[in-house]
Order: C-alpha cells, then structure tokens, then sequence
C-alpha cells in the first residue's frame, strides 16, 4: 500500500510544530517515512514527552529511605518493611474520559493497573479522583454516570478494591471532565521488574490482547485542546476488557516468578511504539521489530496502525531464550497471545519491518532523549485580592448549602458501584478520611487517599500546591496512618499560555515545598495539560494521591462517635472564610486568598494525632467546609447527633489548615497532652442526642440526613 | 474435611474463600477449570465470585461449561456438597444444579453495600449455625442478583424450605427477596452475598465464619 506524502498539513495534524518536524529532519538527515512520522508524533507528544513539564518535574523531591524506585518507570516502588514494597501512580484518562465516558474511564483504570502489575506488584486497592461540569450543564449527567459506570465495571471484574477517591462539581469543567485514577500494588522488595531491557539478540516478546485500530492517535489526541469536532474523534478511544487484564495479571505474576522475564513494560499510550523504545532507551540498546508476527485482530493494518495502535491489556517482554517453551505454556494456560516479534540489537536503531519492506529505521536513544524540552514563558499568578465583606452566615443555612450540594453531599451513590470489598482485606472501606487495606497475610495495613482543592491552586497555586499534599498528609493521618509517598497527576490547561504555566510552576513549588517538609517524597506522577475547550482552562487541578502505612492494625483510628463523647478541635480556631466551600456553594462566592499553610504545624499536629490515637474514638481533617462540615460528617456517619455553641461563620467554615476534629470520652487526658506537646487542643462540642445544633440553631438529624443522602443521586438524576 | 476451590478465568474471589475456608479449619485444594476431576477425598466445592469468562454472555454460562463442570456435577449427583457464591451462584443456576436464574439488579447498578440478611432456614448444613429468623450482616457486591424463578418454582421452594437468606431491604429487585437458595438435597447452596468477606473483625464483621464453621462441625458429624 502506498503511504500518503508528507504534507504540512499532515505534519500539523500530528501535532508536530514546523520547528519540531526540521529537528527530525536534522536527526535522520533525511525526510522521513509516514510510519517514522508517526512514531515521532508518538514520543514527541505532550502525553509520552512531558516537553513543557519535564523542567519543573526535574525540581520536585523524588528520594528518600522509604523509596526504592522514583519516577521513571511504570509506577513507583516504596518499602514498607519486612522485604515488601508497595507500588503506586496516578493516571489520567481526561480525554478519552469526555469524549466516551464509559470506555474512557474504564481504559484509565485498565492503564494504571497494567503500570502497577508491569513492575511485579499485585493490585491491592484503586481509587479515582473525578472532576465534572455543574450539574446544571447538559452533559454533565451523562458523564457522570457513564465514567462511574466505566470504572466499576473495570476494576469490578478486574477484581481490585476501590477504597477512595474524590468527585467534584465546577462550571470549569463543563467541557473537561477529570478521570484521575490511581492503583496500588504490592510485591517483595526484591522481585521488582523493571523496563530497561539487557543483552543483545534477546527475543522481544508481545503479550496479552491482540492488536487493533482502535485508539490510534490517542496520545497525540489527549494533548491537544478541544474544539468542536470531538465527536470525530471519538473512534481514537479504546475499548477496555477487564476479563484478558484479569488473566494478563496472572499470566505475567506466573511468568515473573517463573524466572523468564529479562524486562517488562506495558503498552499504554502510543503502544508498541513507545513500549519498544522506552526498553531499548533505558537499557541501552536498539530493537528490531517483524510486524508480520504482531497478533492482529483485523486484516491488512499498515505499519502505521500496528505502531499506534492503543489496543488494551498488552505487554512487550524482553525474555531469557532458554524459558521460552515455559513461558509460552504460561500463556497459553490463560489463553493470551504470546509471540516472538522481534529482538534486542546492539546498534542504537529502531528497526520496523513489515512484509519485506523496512518501515521506520530511526536512532532509538534519539527518540526519547532528543525530544524537544521547552522553558515556556510563565507569569506567577498575582496575589489575589483580599476576601473584603462577605454576606452574613447563618450556621445551619450555611451547613444545608454545603450537604445539599454534590460535592459535599454523601457519596454513596458513587461508590457503592465500587467494590470495595475484593480481596478480603479493606479494613476502612469509602466514605472515611482514607481507605485502608490490610497486607495480605500480615498484619500491617495500608492506607490510601487522594487530595487537591483547585479553587484554592487557582487564587494561590504555591499555597493550593502545599494544601494538597497537607489534606492529603492529614487523611492519612486521620485514620492512624503515618504517610508514606506521594504520586501526583498534575492536570492544567494550555502550558503555551504563560499565566497556566504559571499556574503550573506555582503548584509545583507548592507541592515540592509540602513533600520535603512532611517527608512524602513524589514517586511517581502524570501530567496532562490542555485541559481547554474553546480556549477555557479548567480550574487548575494537580491531585495528590498519598500512600500511608500502618504497622499494626491496631493503630487504625476508624471508630464512630457515641452520645456523650466531646468534640475536640486539634489546631486553632478557624476564621480564614477566602475560596471557602461555604462561600463557593452557598453564595457562588469565590474570592479571596487560599489559606496559608503552615508546613511545621501540619508535620506537629499529624505527630500528635499518631502518638495520641489510644485518646481519640474517631478522627477527621478539616478541609472544605470547616468544623461544621466536617463535625455534621462524623455524627451523621454514626447517627448520633451533634451540638457547637459557636455559632461564628469564621469558627464553623472557616478553612485554615493543619487541623482535625476527633470524637473521644478522653478529652482532658488529651488537652494536657496537647499542653505538653505544644499543639492547641479544645472542647468545641459534643455528640449526642438526635439533632444538628449549631450556635443555637437547631434540625434533626434525620431531616440533614435525608438532604445530604440524596443530594449526589438528584444532582445527577 | 478438604474443600476444592475452583478458580476460572475471571473468578476473583478465589483466593478469599480459600482463605475463608482455611481460616474455619478446613483444608482447601485449588482446582483449575480445565481440570476434568476433583481431587480425591473432596467434601464440598466452592464456586467463587468474580466474573468468570467475563461475564460477556450471561453471567455463570461459559463457567458452566467448562471441563470441570461435568465433575462438580458429578459430585453433586453422589451427594457431594456445594456452596456457590456469587457468581458462583450464578453458575450453579447455569449448571442446573440450583433452580432459577439471576438477572440484571432492577436499579441496573452494581451495588456493593454491607446489608442485613435474615437466615430463612436454620435446617441446612450451610446456615445450622444460625437461629432461623436470625439477622446477619453480610455485603453484597454484584451487578446481576436479581434472583427469579417462576411461580411454580417459587412454590416448591418455600414448600420444600429451601430459601436459605433473604433480604432485609432487598438491594436488587430479587423475587420473595431471596438472597440465596438451597438444593433439594439441601446440600448445594447459591448465595449472592459474599460470606467470605466476613469472617475476621478487620472485615468488619465475623457473620459469615458462622456458615464455614458450622458446614465443617456438620460434615465431620456425617
């Protein structure tokens, strides 16, 4: 078949700008071929390059005794004693999530498992972090349902518990959607895989699905805007089939223990194309591939397609010869492909043959090392203006704005479509500060959460970038856990716009301040940028998921609060009411600075809730919303009622940070305990009875209750 | 007293009735769906949950089978016992060894929640544990539980008191409620709650140990 000539137009529409395309000319001092073109088009994307990110990326710490491996691989490995590691990222699926709600998200689940079982690891928890349009909007509903429904029907039939999470509801998001989805493995610190491949004429193995046309282009889709022709652009998202990932994983942990493995990676975006050259790249070495031997699932697919294709629940290996017939029976056991299409050369080339043609013959190590890196223009984000008169807050009209909205409302509706139970081992299943989820076989536990609130990276990004990684240091905190690492899926709009990048660079100070100072070093990550449509940016969302681990479980705070228990404030009276969640949801208010956070007293108010949880019943962060969100929360989850007298709007919404509400009979004990440690400690309230009472005011719990169940469902209706 | 613990393609809930049978004193052999006989000296087999095959035709259809049907039917036929779980329930259905079918949930979600189940039936090896009437608290992860069976169907098993566990507040649209349902012989039950999911506190509760438990004290009585 002949291939279409390189025009400029068919060069832009692979997302190379004319200065990128003469680069390529300068490398291969030649024009290239369609099929090299659009293998550059693969690596060099925004998605596979991280080229405007890749500078700040460089800043944030990523060491530490805890970590065993930082980013750069599949997903990052950290040790939690006794030989084992746990192993984590966070991945975005936004594109294709918005484009096909279901498939989008239920391949963004499928993607990050497949990063997690790569390095060796089995999945032991998931999680999602989901940002939608206002409910109001047309699409919103059917997004909501159709990703939530993807993700549960992938991880479901996968069989990975979904433990956590976060869902929220912002106009910025009417036309990008958010699907940052997150997995958990666990494996021996010293069976670890990894992808850079070693040795000269090893066979390069492909495993799992076959390969089809679907989701050619995706990678180059997922980092450009959006205008409207989306719909044309949704034969560029994948199908996912969790049954061939479920039999991929237990094909590929029986390989690997096997001893037949040299090198592994999956194949995510831009397939074959970016898993050959990441392998070959790290090790050192060229690869040949002989597309003839692909396993394809429809007939006549070019070089081109076979190339890019993102089919599913693949993998390429990098085999020791003398197991083959072992491995192979591995495979066939499970009924998954399992096919020699090529090998490891000495010389730095990638080398593509198709029936007796050579179809792309490029330097390897250029194509990921010489992509092109750029020092985008950025503006720091002006201070934002002083919050200035806010409207008078009643308590409990305050309070009803926040549970009545989707975003503070009850999630039950979302993860019930979760299981969160497979695996026999969650110990704190969704709806708690973190979910937790025992070592198998152990008893040590883990525990898992995802954190950010955009509006305040918006007002503020380097205090929104800390307060991320401190929610997310407090969740884990909250249920007993000492945190751990973090993994963080940076979603932004048009780095090409400086005041994004400066929302960029902003976050990233931010966030790299927050994990050196609470000692949760990044260790894996995602970026994903062009989050616009018709040129509007999403509120600018980086999500930090944050590992957290308990020794004993007997250190898991998870307890409800009884009638007569006190409510203890750990840290100081709130007061700070700017990009408040009460101001957002109750008066569409969104001004003011983001709360100060102070780095020193989130690490000493975290150590104090660990070293004090023998005091505490139940534990919670106060985040959006403040004391009185968070207090409502507590009581309603064990339907016993609550009374503060304070009735001030800055005391009972206030968001400033380093601070827990906890439920405990022992409150003297831990006020002195307070005393000693230096950590401000105060009876602010009390459970008990069968009613909500805030500065006087006065609704049963059962009339809040019923509000703040149901809202999400009519929300979505 | 031994359990076989079949695992096909899909099953994800395998390893945690294995455990859940171990952790009752049982000892568990692992049988493979291709395998074409139960090891020797078996005295119940566990069907797990998961999605066997996918779940892409009907739910439990393609499990059903599978070389290893033919012997868990064998063994059923010579009185052997059988607990289904989920979308081993599912597949007991499609085996025929149970009557009825389960469809799709009547809200058209997956639901996975912790839930009230009351033991309709103390007169089983399975649920001799319990006190009939009894409230247990199991969950429920499933997207097809929707248990029906015809009028006539429905008759002979209240008749014949073979409605095992219904719900409290039933979460999938299942005729009579019903949760889970036993043989004539009473020695295959197909449940859609997951037992297996409580047998340790972590869990959050130890009512499902209670079925593992009394099944082995009941069979070493025999």
């Amino acid at each position: 078949m002949s291939e279409p000539a390189l025009t400029p137009d068919l060069i832009a529409s692979h997302g190379l700008k004319p200065d990128e395309y003469q680069r390529i000319l300068e490398i291969i001092g030649r024009e290239p071929t369609f099929t090299e073109l659009g293998i550059f088009s693969a690596m060099w994307n925004e998605h596979c390059s991280y080229k405007s990110s890749k500078k700040w990326l460089r800043t944030l710490p990523t060491t530490g005794p805890q970590v065993i491996c930082g980013p750069g691989e599949n997903a990052g490995v950290v040790d939690i004693g006794d030989g084992q590691a746990v192993i984590f990222k966070m991945e975005s699926h936004n594109h294709p999530s918005y484009i096909e709600p279901h498939q989008g998200a239920a391949t963004g689940v499928g993607g990050i498992l497949r990063d997690v079982f790569t390095m060796g690891a089995r999945p032991i928890a998931a999680m999602n972090a989901l940002s939608f349009g206002e409910p109001s909007h047309p699409k919103t509903a059917h997004l909501v349902k159709g990703v939530v429904e993807g993700i549960g029907a992938y991880g479901n039939a996968f069989g990975v518990p979904t433990v956590g999470g976060e869902v929220r509801f912002h106009r910025a998001y009417n036309g990008n959607c958010l699907v940052n989805a997150f997995a958990a493995g666990l494996a021996d610190a010293d069976k670890i895989f990894y992808s850079a491949a070693s040795g000269v004429g090893m066979p390069v193995v492909y495993l799992g699905a076959k390969t089809g046309r679907d989701g050619v282009g995706g990678a180059t889709m997922a980092s450009a805007e959006f205008d409207d022709t989306i719909e044309e652009k949704r034969p560029t998202v994948q199908v996912g089939d969790p049954f061939t990932e479920k039999r991929l994983l237990e094909a590929c942990l029986e390989l690997m223990a096997s001893g037949a493995v040299i090198s592994i990676q999956d194949m995510g975006a831009a397939g074959l194309t970016c898993s050959a050259v990441e392998m070959g790249d790290k090790g050192g070495l060229g690869i040949k591939l002989q597309l003839d031997d692909v396993p394809q699932r429809e007939t006549g697919m070019t070089a081109y397609e076979m190339m890019l294709s993102e089919s599913q629940e693949r993998m390429l290996m990098v085999l020791k010869p003398s197991m083959e017939a072992e491995a192979r029976a591995i495979f066939e056991k499970w009924d998954l492909d399992f096919a020699i299409v090529g090998e490891t050369i000495p010389e730095d080339r990638f080398l593509i043959l198709h029936g007796n043609e050579i179809k792309a013959d490029l330097p390897l190590s250029k194509l990921s090392s010489s992509a092109p890196e750029y020092d985008r223009p950025w503006v720091e984000t002006p201070k934002a203006a002083p919050l200035g008169d806010v409207p008078a807050i009643a308590p409990l009209a305050g309070l009803r704005a926040l549970i009545g909205s989707p975003t503070y409302a009850h999630k039950a509706w979302v993860w019930e479509q979760y299981d969160s139970q497979v695996g026999a081992d969650t110990v704190v299943t969704p709806g708690l500060p973190a979910g937790v989820v025992r070592v198998h076989g152990t008893g040590k536990a883990l525990a898992f959460t995802s954190d950010v609130t955009p509006r305040y990276v918006k007002a503020n990004p380097v205090e929104g970038g800390k307060q991320a990684v401190a929610e997310a240091y407090r969740n884990l905190t909250a249920v007993g856990a000492k945190p751990l690492a973090t993994t963080d899926n940076l979603n932004f709009g048009n780095p090409e716009k400086p005041e994004i990048m400066g929302q960029f660079v902003g976050a990233i100070k931010g966030i790299g301040a927050a994990v050196a100072a609470l000692d949760m070093p990044i260790v894996s990550g995602n970026v994903s940028l062009y989050n616009e449509t018709d040129g509007k940016g999403i509120l600018p969302t980086p999500t930090i998921g944050a590992v957290g681990i308990l020794t004993s479980l007997d250190e898991v705070i998870n307890g409800k609060p009884m009638a007569g228990d006190a409510l203890v404030l750990i840290g100081v009276a709130g007061s700070h009411l700017g990009q408040s969640a009460v101001l957002a949801e109750g008066f569409g208010i969104e001004a003011g600075d983001a709360p100060a956070v102070d780095l020193a007293a989130e690490k000493r108010h975290g150590e104090f809730v660990r070293a004090n949880r023998a005091l505490i019943r139940a534990c919670t962060d106060l985040g959006d919303g403040g004391l009185a969100l968070a207090a409502f929360e507590m009581a309603e989850g064990a339907r016993v009622g609550v009374t503060v007298e304070n009735g001030e709007a800055g005391f009972l919404f206030g968001e400033d940070q380093a601070r827990y509400i906890v439920a405990t009979d022992k409150a003297d004990a831990l006020i002195a305990a307070g005393k000693a440690a230096g950590v401000h400690v105060a009876v602010v309230g009390r459970f008990g009875g069968d009613a909500v009472s805030l500065g006087g005011e006065v609704a049963s719990l059962a009339e809040l209750s019923a509000l703040y169940r149901s809202a999400f469902a009519k929300a979505v209706a | 007293m031994k359990a076989a613990v079949v695992t096909f393609p899909g099953s994800n809930c395998d390893r945690d009735l294995a455990v859940a049978f171990e952790r009752a004193g049982w000892d568990v052999v692992r049988v493979w769906h291709k395998d074409t006989a139960l090891p020797e000296g078996v005295d119940v087999v566990g069907v797990p949950g998961g999605f066997s095959f996918g779940d892409y035709l009907r739910c439990g259809a393609i499990a059903a089978q599978s070389p290893i049907g033919a012997a868990v039917k064998a063994h059923a036929a010579r009185g052997g016992y059988v607990l289904g779980i989920c979308n081993g329930f599912q597949v007991l259905t499609e085996m025929q060894l149970l009557p009825g079918a389960l469809m799709r949930n009547a809200g058209l979600k997956f639901v996975c929640r912790m839930l009230t189940l009351r033991v309709a039936t103390a007169d089983s090896a399975f649920t001799a544990g319990y006190g009939k009437g009894q409230e247990i608290t199991v969950p429920v992860a499933h997207h097809d539980g929707n248990y029906t069976i015809g009028a006539d169907g429905l008759k002979q098993l209240q008749d014949q008191d073979r409605i095992a566990f219904t719900y409290a507040d039933n979460p999938n649209g299942s005729v009579a409620d019903i949760a889970g349902i036993l043989s004539e012989n009473r020695r295959v039950l197909g449940m859609m709650p997951h037992p297996e999911r409580v047998v340790d506190p972590l869990q959050g509760g130890t009512d499902g140990a209670v079925l593992f438990k009394a099944l082995l004290g009941g069979l070493a009585l025999a």
